[in-house]
């Protein structure tokens, strides 16, 4: 009798996690496709296998041959860095702001803070285009950089997460006569490390995976971003139906993600959890 | 005569002023100045476009009244790429909620390799939908992967994205392969505020897993339930790069959505003042929208 539980117990999880490792595979199996396909050699293109018999680079060489992707590996970088900066800096000031100093009007411009995140990103978009265009910021870095310097979101995460540090900590500094940026940067940044990363890696991913804002303000080469360079390359003539090119441009466009993801991964559910689910 | 001494709101704000730190204003000023040039500002002249005709090519705006509005609400194409977006999501928020939830209390037990599990199902969600849709353009190709795994077991070709009723569900199921390990993480944020006495106490007078599901765990998730719904009617209403990517919103306009309609007409065919119009209705339809479902999906729970 014990021994026919057990059998069926056993079974019984055999099931749970082949149906579990069934569907990790169904959300895995749209990337192993690609690096598959972009190590395949053109004849093995419609066969179903997975692992390429002659696995072949060639259609990383085309895709540096067709498109400047090595500057739009670049171009990413530096907009997307210098925007997470900024929005690191300019956000924790705000949120210190809000959360460490008294002034008349603070809960007002908190709520303002607030009603600005519910704003749908279509409603903004032509006159935020318009506005590009007048300041002459199209093909430019600063047409993507500059009109998300300071992020609603990152205020939030930080004026929270600010609200816990002991007052205790910041007296003693003020008493040593430090000003209140001393006390942000060298007391309370040290102590809020993980909301830091946290608000970094989502502000950096939702640029890096953008790709409406910077196809309507760059149309220029020189100043595409890597996701937009690619995306236009994979649907537009130059790729001329090449399959293996296409995914060996987006696999260079997702691996970045993927790799930061997998570093930091503890630091997304922290993002994710912040969303609002206790309130 | 107490009444008379009470300050007035005018003088206890200035009261307040006085006792302020400055550097409060100081700190702030970045955002004020933020806000005022890149939302602010923004909003207004959207507001004032609707108004008015411009290819910004040239100086004159003439102004039009509400004929950008009444075009609009007489387009085809407009009600078209609504009822575009109703099919998205038809398809997309059920099944986001069950394949969501139902992951969501699998990551919950003890289970083994849960690490390996949760990077699996969030990967895609790291990705650009813009590079993710030109991966699934190959894969839902009509002899694409799919097909070719379906003809394995006698079944298909289906025309996932060549026939026009199948085209918008097959972009909303790449969607809800794309974002369902966002909303898993939020309902496993959920599943782990619940108190587990609760489960215990309900096992001990003898409740069914079943009725534990359905009578505790779904109606302490329901608050995720309704962030889920929302985030994705938004998501849903925002719909632009897949089908630029998959479909260019095709076949016969199926998967042509309300911000791609909005894109062409603004840089195709340089009409601002009537794009403008399509964002602000919709940002009006997604305010709606959402409202009502928090009406009446939310519910008051407490145990």
């Amino acid at each position: 009798m014990r021994r026919l539980e057990s059998w069926s117990l056993l079974a019984r999880q055999a099931l749970f996690y082949g149906l579990l490792l069934l569907g990790a595979l169904t959300f895995l199996l749209p990337f192993l496709y690609m690096v598959s396909t972009s190590l395949k050699s053109p004849p093995e293109f419609h066969t179903l296998n997975l692992v390429p018999r002659n696995p072949t680079l060639e259609h990383y060489q085309a895709v540096f041959t067709q498109i400047p992707i090595g500057r739009a590996l670049f171009n990413s970088l530096f907009i997307y860095g210098m925007q997470t900066a900024s929005i690191l800096i300019f956000s924790s000031i705000v949120g210190y702001a809000l959360s460490r100093l008294q002034f008349f009007g603070r809960e007002f411009i908190f709520n303002v803070i607030l009603l600005t995140m519910m704003i749908p990103g279509q409603l903004l978009l032509i006159p935020l285009y318009i506005l590009i265009v007048q300041f002459g910021w199209t093909d430019s870095y600063q047409g993507i950089i500059v009109p998300g310097m300071i992020s609603a979101f990152g205020i939030f995460m930080f004026r929270q997460h600010f609200k816990t540090v002991p007052q205790d900590l910041l007296d003693s500094a003020r008493v040593d006569g430090a000003s209140d940026l001393v006390i942000l940067f060298r007391i309370i940044w040290p102590l809020s490390v993980p909301v830091l990363i946290t608000v970094g890696l989502f502000s950096f991913m939702g640029g890096w995976n953008d790709f409406l804002w910077p196809a309507i303000v760059n149309r220029d080469l020189q100043y595409q971003t890597l996701t937009q360079m690619v995306t236009l390359y994979g649907i537009g003539g130059q790729a001329g139906g090449q399959l293996g090119a296409i995914m060996a441009s987006a696999m260079m466009a997702v691996l970045p993600m993927i790799i930061v993801y997998l570093v930091f991964q503890r630091y997304y559910l922290e993002g994710v959890a912040s969303t609002g689910v206790k309130g | 005569m107490a009444i008379a001494h009470t300050p007035g709101p005018l003088k206890r704000a200035i009261q307040e002023l006085r006792r302020s730190n400055p550097v409060g204003y100081l700190f702030t000023l970045p955002y004020i100045l933020f806000f005022a040039v890149f939302v602010a500002y923004p909003l207004g002249f959207a507001f004032y476009l609707t108004f008015h005709n411009w290819n910004i090519v040239r100086p004159e705006r003439p102004f039009v009244g509400l004929r950008n509005y009444e075009r609009l609400l007489s387009s085809e194409l407009f009600w078209t790429a609504l009822g575009n977006t109703v099919t998205f999501l038809a398809v997309h928020i059920p099944l986001q909620i069950v394949i969501a939830l139902l992951l969501a209390v699998v990551l919950n037990q003890q289970i083994r390799a849960r690490t390996f599990f949760r990077v699996s199902f969030f990967l895609p969600f790291v990705t650009s939908g813009a590079i993710v849709s030109l991966v699934w353009l190959r894969l839902y190709a009509d002899d694409g992967m799919l097909n070719q795994l379906l003809a394995q077991v006698g079944l298909g070709p289906v025309g996932w994205l060549s026939d026009r009723r199948m085209a918008m569900p097959s972009i909303a199921i790449m969607a809800t392969w794309k974002n369902v390990g966002f909303y898993l993480m939020i309902f496993l944020a959920a599943l782990q505020a619940i108190p587990s006495q609760l489960y215990e106490e309900a096992y001990l007078n003898g409740a069914t897993a079943w009725q534990r599901f359905w009578y505790i765990t779904l109606p302490l998730v329901n608050p995720a339930v309704v962030l889920v719904v929302v985030l994705s009617t938004i998501g849903g209403f925002s719909l632009f790069v897949e089908p630029f990517v998959m479909t260019g919103g095709g076949p016969v306009d199926s998967t042509l959505s309300v911000v791609l309609y909005l894109y062409r007409q603004a840089f195709q065919f340089l009409r601002m003042g009537y794009a403008a119009t399509i964002g602000v209705v919709l940002a009006l339809i997604i305010f709606a929208v959402t409202l009502i479902q928090r009406r009446y999906i939310e519910r008051e729970v407490g145990y």
